[in-house]
């Protein structure tokens, strides 16, 4: 038509330009795209994110000693812990207001069992002296310093003044030092006594453990994803059913299986004692120990193994066996030189996957753990269920999500989370 | 006769070579039974030479005499059944008896190379070897993954209150047997009310999570999505997260929310209770329905949606009546398998149910720690029929699915 169309920007039929006309459309359907996800976003970010991220501040919040003492923490500021004295009257006087006001609430049994996490016999300090405590009036029946000292001898020693101070922060690193087997103390962090390292020690069995449960499953899965991988479709088929039956099996029956099996009266015992292999006075110990966890959770987990190697080794030309063979190159040379480096991807795509799940396993370990085969979690939920020190348990779950973040992320790097595949 | 008749593949058969691979299949087994069974050494020998020289030189005889498989399988079943019979009674009988025609099998197959009948023909004798090595341990492998689940089905059926076998069972004696754990599952209020809260929670649960993760899926297959990646590691997480710390954070979060619908909505105390643990389970289901249908979507034609814009349809039609109909397999898979996580789950539902909660799942951990009743056992048996049957529904759909998507069914 004319020369002044052609020069101007391309029109959409409803004479916007293109480019914007385009760009709308895009925006919208980006908007309708996030609007699908929208609920179920929100839903697991306010009940499931959230909720743990606030689970977690519990491992550095530290508020009780603050709030339920909260003359005596201002004086004790100003009181050298250095010194080897003993705080002056005033301590002891706001010490004093400070718990006929706790003691009132019945705060202060609290706080006691709070300060026992750190040193052992607060908690009965706090109990003993506050039935005395609760009948002084702090304005009249001053001095205070040697009425404490002779309700309990706790009050005249320094260091019970120096806890209370070094935990009186509102933010701590208390809990965290704890789960690595150290302590907050005036002097800065500082190893446990010996007698109550435990925790790091059970972060190396969770580890060590999940590496052997991890290795034995590869061991195990790889012949079975290889069999999968190069049998006819119909046979595999068959035998694929083999392994989606134990894992779409209840967690609880199979464990229950294995308990079945493994205890000492168990059925692989009586198999071996009616053969005369073992004696009937020395069967073998194979339950509540770290071999029942291994078993019983290698024979769990494996499935979570099998199949990521299954989908890698599927696309696996056996071509290039034969290719290589054909050019020279021994049974072994073929495999570990062609095959193998191909079927790297489905072992660490299963081996990450396997480690992941099993470091955070808790059911199994309980039931056939006993004592010495349990990981983690287990102290875990002990903490929050027994001994209620939730700010322990906190800093132990954050550790042990660092860790299993890490390798989420490693996953998603090397496999892709949208390359999950399921049964 | 003739002693060296040409076997398949152009192999004489040689009598020197069966009986030698023969004893050496029955060696390794003897000697390791011998060695952990012997009190001296010259006992361990003997057992060992006896066993070994015994089966070399039945098989010896049966192969100069017979020419044929099928009599010698059938006249070796027969003997070790009179055998077995006399020895441990009807059951070791039959064992022996398909023990013993198998042994049988094996001689033939061994002498007449059958083994080489369905492997390539260039393969070296190494090769043979190696494959049916790879075979046996394969077969092993897959015992351990099914067989753990065969003690726990028989001793369901056990007539004692026992977690072992009886004398009884292993006779096969009827008296032994009884459906008295079943009976105990049926009738027992703490074992019904169990299973009626798991009846009542995992479908809630699930329809939860797949109608939310089902849109969720179709939002994040569209071609732009910004942040995908990110997204989908956030909905992705309660799977990976250990579920020990799942449970205690939303302890603390469902505690809180707990006491708000009880005390500031005055709901009654049993409710508040099922929608914690139900809102608890859908978190845990939605990672299985956003894998399940974001994979079925990945082979969804786009077009087909445009096309029935195109002749009118308006979103909720065209989702309805072209998009559901293709992704259903996948959405009902993805479903199952948010169905059994949550009929499986013990740690969440221990951590944010009160006792009127109380699961299948969770009755049977408690048993396991504390009580021990074969009763989890007949419960057991019945989860594992119930995944067989799940199993079976989503192989099924999996085919259908990639039928309907026009591949060609796996």
């Amino acid at each position: 038509m004319s020369d002044t169309t052609d020069t101007g920007p391309v029109l959409a039929a409803d004479g916007t330009p293109l480019k914007r006309s385009l760009n709308r459309a895009l925006r919208r359907q980006k908007m309708r795209a996030l609007m699908l996800i929208a609920p179920l976003l929100l839903f697991v970010l306010l009940s499931f994110i959230l909720p743990i991220g606030k689970m977690l501040t519990r491992s550095v919040q530290n508020d009780i000693v603050a709030d339920t003492l909260p003359l005596t923490v201002v004086e004790l500021n100003a009181w050298d812990s250095d010194s080897g004295d003993l705080p002056g009257e005033n301590v002891y006087a706001a010490f004093v207001s400070d718990m006929v006001v706790a003691i009132e609430d019945k705060k202060h049994t609290r706080l006691g069992t709070r300060l026992n996490y750190e040193s052992t016999g607060m908690s009965s300090l706090f109990r003993k002296s506050g039935r005395k405590i609760k009948k002084l009036d702090p304005a009249t029946d001053g001095p205070f310093k040697d009425t404490l000292i002779e309700i309990s001898e706790g009050w005249g020693k320094v260091e019970t003044w120096r806890e209370i101070k070094t935990h009186s922060v509102r933010t701590t690193n208390g809990y965290f030092l704890n789960a690595i087997d150290m302590r907050r103390t005036p002097e800065g962090a500082q190893a446990q006594p010996e007698d109550k390292r435990v925790l790091i020690k059970l972060f190396g069995r969770t580890l060590w453990m999940s590496l052997i449960i991890t290795g034995s499953c590869i061991l195990l899965a790889y012949p079975v994803a290889w069999i999968l991988a190069n049998l006819p479709m119909r046979t595999s088929n068959m035998l694929m059913i083999l392994v989606l039956l134990p894992f779409w099996t209840s967690l609880l029956v199979r464990t229950s299986a294995w308990k079945v099996l493994l205890q000492q009266q168990g059925v692989i015992n009586e198999i071996l004692v009616w053969l005369g292999m073992i004696d009937d006075a020395n069967r073998l110990v194979m339950i509540n120990n770290q071999t029942g966890t291994i078993i019983a959770m290698t024979h769990i987990l494996l499935p979570f193994m099998i199949l990521p190697m299954y989908s890698v080794m599927q696309t696996i030309q056996p071509t290039y066996l034969r290719a290589a063979k054909s050019m020279g190159a021994t049974n072994w040379t073929a495999f570990w030189r062609v095959y193998f480096p191909q079927s790297i991807p489905g072992i660490g795509a299963g081996s990450i996957l396997v480690f992941i799940l099993s470091i955070g396993y808790y059911i199994t370990p309980e039931i056939v753990g006993g004592t010495k085969g349990v990981f983690i979690s287990n102290r875990i939920a002990y903490h929050i269920s027994y001994s209620l020190n939730w700010g322990l348990a906190a800093a132990l779950g954050a550790i042990l999500l660092a860790v299993v973040l890490l390798l989420y992320w490693c996953y998603d790097k090397i496999v892709g989370i949208d390359n999950v595949k399921l049964g | 006769m003739n002693m060296n008749p040409i076997g398949a593949h152009g192999l004489k058969t040689s009598m020197a070579f069966t009986l030698s691979a023969l004893a050496l299949i029955v060696f390794i087994p003897t000697f390791v039974f011998g060695i952990s069974t012997a009190q001296s050494f010259a006992l361990f020998f003997l057992k060992v030479v006896l066993i070994c020289a015994s089966i070399v030189g039945y098989a010896f005889a049966m192969l100069s005499t017979l020419d044929t498989k099928r009599p010698a399988m059938a006249i070796t079943g027969v003997a070790s059944f009179l055998a077995g019979l006399s020895l441990f009674g009807l059951v070791g009988g039959i064992f022996l008896a398909v023990v013993g025609a198998f042994g049988a099998h094996i001689v033939y197959w061994l002498h007449y190379r059958q083994y080489r009948d369905k492997v390539a023909t260039y393969l070296t004798s190494e090769q043979v070897l190696w494959h049916y090595t790879f075979r046996v341990i394969c077969g092993l492998i897959f015992f351990f993954l099914v067989s753990p689940l065969v003690p726990v089905i028989w001793l369901s059926f056990n007539a004692e209150n026992f977690f072992t076998f009886t004398p009884e069972m292993l006779r096969f004696d009827p008296e032994g047997y009884s459906l008295k754990h079943y009976q105990d599952f049926f009738t027992n209020n703490e074992w019904q009310r169990s299973f009626k809260n798991s009846l009542i929670i995992a479908p809630i649960a699930t329809i939860i999570s797949v109608s939310l993760g089902t849109l969720a899926a179709i939002g994040l297959s569209q071609s732009h999505v910004p942040g995908r990646r990110a997204i989908m590691a956030i909905l992705i997480s309660p799977m990976i997260v250990p579920l020990i710390i799942s449970a205690t954070g939303m302890f603390f979060f469902y505690s809180d929310i707990g006491n708000f619908l009880e005390g500031t909505l005055g709901m009654g105390k049993n409710l508040v209770g099922y929608i914690k643990v139900i809102l608890a389970h859908a978190v845990l289901g939605i990672p299985f329905v956003i894998i399940t249908v974001t994979a079925t979507l990945v082979g969804f034609d786009n077009s087909l949606t445009r096309a029935a814009a195109n002749m009118g349809a308006n979103p909720v039609t065209t989702f309805f009546r072209v998009q559901m109909p293709l992704i259903l397999p996948g959405v009902i898979s993805g479903g199952l398998f948010a169905f059994i996580t949550s009929f499986d789950e013990v740690v969440v539902v221990l951590f944010v149910g009160s006792a009127s909660q109380k699961t299948l799942p969770w009755q049977m951990f408690t048993g396991l720690r504390e009580q021990i009743s074969p009763t989890i056992l007949a419960v057991a048996t019945i989860l594992v029929v119930m995944s067989i049957l799940l199993l079976t529904t989503v192989e099924l759909l999996r085919r259908r699915s990639e039928r309907l998507r026009g591949m060609s069914p796996a």
